[in-house]
């Protein structure tokens, strides 16, 4: 069974067909890209996926279950978590509390505890302390962990967005152009700590990116949409060479 | 002598005007909505607990959580039925809103409960602390030691619980928010409750000392001096904010010639605006696009 099915999915903005019966599965364990051109709908899906739009027809089935019409706060607690193109951040807040927050929907306390910081509270408190610190160390972001996010430079902002949304334990990570805003230093870092993601969290990845090398070097398999529509799915050099793709990229 | 007492009834209004302005911050920093019809809902807080204690004659201790209840709740149906559909539309289109909204409850505050001045009896109303030659209301020092109380809960609140850090997180970024698991409408509704609370509390501290109208609500455009003063974001610059104007128009009063008090609110206001428009305790981000 695939962890993630989109079923025929379609939305549209009043007369803007965004996107048109799109279908795809994304199986457990993959690093799965979305590529096309700018306008092509990429987002928009990740969008449709995640429950900020509704779906004007068709179905998302995540781990066996319809998430078509499931409020958006929920979709953490199911197991998925997503960044964003121009990263989402609590911006007057530190690295550490960003983290901690995701680690927080899967607190089980209750006010009173909480007020009074009972020992079952603190336990907690300590476990979700210590997850946090297993991500800063997987993501090297050691020497940020008590910054202000608005003081951090963009790169940094992308990795503790990232860094956050590991925090959620998720099964399913959807990236929204990570490499977007990074040098290319930072873009090869990037390669290897998705490799580390997805093998040794084995979180499985759904990505949105421009970045063909990127892509290409990091993918196990690509979907290409153009205008709202797919192309075709399937690893990445055979959908790179794809003529329909190239002509979405350059034209007639 | 006479100065300490006018730095306790300063206070005393100061903290009043802090407890609306409050409600202002709350809820602009959760939706980017002004409520102007902060004042009113106040004003609505004491005809409940004058409701409570008088009319049906409960006891106070009783009365007063059940007004808080009853706010809550008021907070809840406002911000259901007519803020939630006002989300994305202008933020004019919100503010004639909010304003008719006062309008509508000076009008219902009328209709049920009468337009004469009503008094709220506590338990405590009349009755005067001397210290020294200083005669001190205990309403003042109920007023101050309330808002302390609730100051105090409502930090260990936003600093300690769950709901409260699920609360600033929703009214920071509201899609980061959603992606953490927060339902950030229900916050929205939450922020509401909180902010009509306090303002029911403000309405009960503020009924001995001023006598209960339906036109009380109009305190709301001084406390909503006070919330840009202290930075019109920061909670603690709300408080900061309403007991400075609740001081300078206390000593307005005595030193300079009548009228200067009640305009020395918007005096303060106008110069704060020029020296430091950012308010005291700036805490407003400009959003990076």
């Amino acid at each position: 069974m695939s962890l993630l099915r989109a079923e025929e999915i379609s939305v549209h903005f009043g007369g803007v067909k965004a996107v048109q019966q799109v279908s795809f599965a994304v199986e457990e364990g993959e690093v799965f890209s979305i590529v096309g051109p700018n306008g092509a709908g990429k987002t928009t899906i990740f969008n449709l996926i995640s429950r900020i739009y509704d779906v004007s027809g068709g179905r998302v089935w995540f781990n066996g279950r319809d998430i078509t019409t499931v409020p958006t706060h929920k979709i953490a607690q199911l197991g998925i978590a997503r960044t964003f193109q121009n990263t989402e951040l609590f911006e007057q807040e530190t690295v550490l509390n960003n983290m901690l927050i995701g680690c927080h929907t899967h607190r089980r306390t209750n006010l009173f505890s909480e007020l009074l910081f009972l020992p079952g509270v603190r336990k907690q408190e300590l476990q979700f302390r210590r997850r946090v610190e297993d991500v800063i160390d997987l993501l090297d972001l050691q020497s940020y962990r008590e910054q202000v996010i608005a003081n951090l430079p963009y790169g940094v902002r992308k990795m503790v967005e990232i860094a956050r949304a590991l925090c959620l334990a998720p099964k399913l990570l959807l990236l929204d152009e990570p490499s977007s805003g990074l040098n290319p230093e930072e873009t090869e870092d990037l390669v290897f700590w998705l490799e580390d993601i997805n093998q040794e969290l084995g979180i499985t990845v759904i990505m949105v990116e421009h970045d063909m090398n990127l892509v290409s070097q990091a993918s196990d398999r690509v979907m290409a949409v153009a205008d709202g529509q797919l192309i075709t799915i399937g690893a990445p050099q055979a959908v790179q060479a794809h003529p329909e793709v190239l002509r979405a990229y350059l034209g007639d | 002598m006479e100065v300490f007492q006018l730095i306790i009834s300063g206070v005393s209004q100061g903290c009043v005007y802090g407890l609306i302005a409050l409600g202002f911050v709350l809820i602009y920093k959760a939706t980017e909505m002004v409520n102007f019809a902060q004042g009113d809902i106040m004003m609505l807080g004491a005809y409940v607990g004058i409701t409570f204690i008088s009319i049906w004659d409960w006891p106070f201790w009783w009365a007063l959580p059940a007004t808080i209840g009853v706010m809550a709740l008021v907070g809840v149906v406002l911000e259901r039925l007519l803020l939630r559909p006002m989300i994305g539309e202008p933020h004019f289109a919100v503010l004639m809103l909010t304003i008719g909204l006062g309008f509508v409850l000076r009008a219902i505050a009328g209709a049920i409960w009468g337009n004469e001045p009503r008094a709220l009896p506590t338990p405590y109303v009349g009755e005067v602390l001397e210290l020294g030659s200083a005669v001190i209301g205990y309403e003042n020092i109920a007023i101050i030691a309330g808002t302390a109380v609730l100051c105090l809960c409502m930090w260990l609140f936003f600093r300690f619980s769950r709901l409260g850090i699920a609360m600033q997180a929703a009214s920071q970024n509201q899609l980061a928010a959603f992606y953490v698991g927060i339902p950030v409408k229900r916050m929205y509704s939450l922020v509401w409750a909180l902010s009509a609370a306090i303002a029911g509390v403000a309405g009960i501290l503020t009924a001995p000392v001023s006598l209960v109208d339906p036109l009380i609500g109009f305190v709301g455009i001084k406390a909503f001096a006070a919330a840009i003063v202290g930075g019109f974001g920061s909670m603690p610059g709300a408080i900061i904010g309403g007991l400075l104007i609740g001081l300078v128009e206390q000593f307005a009063g005595l030193y300079l010639p009548p009228g200067f008090s009640d305009m020395s609110a918007y005096v303060l206001l106008l110069v704060m605006l020029l020296v430091r428009p950012q308010g005291l305790f700036a805490t407003m981000q400009k959003k990076k696009v």
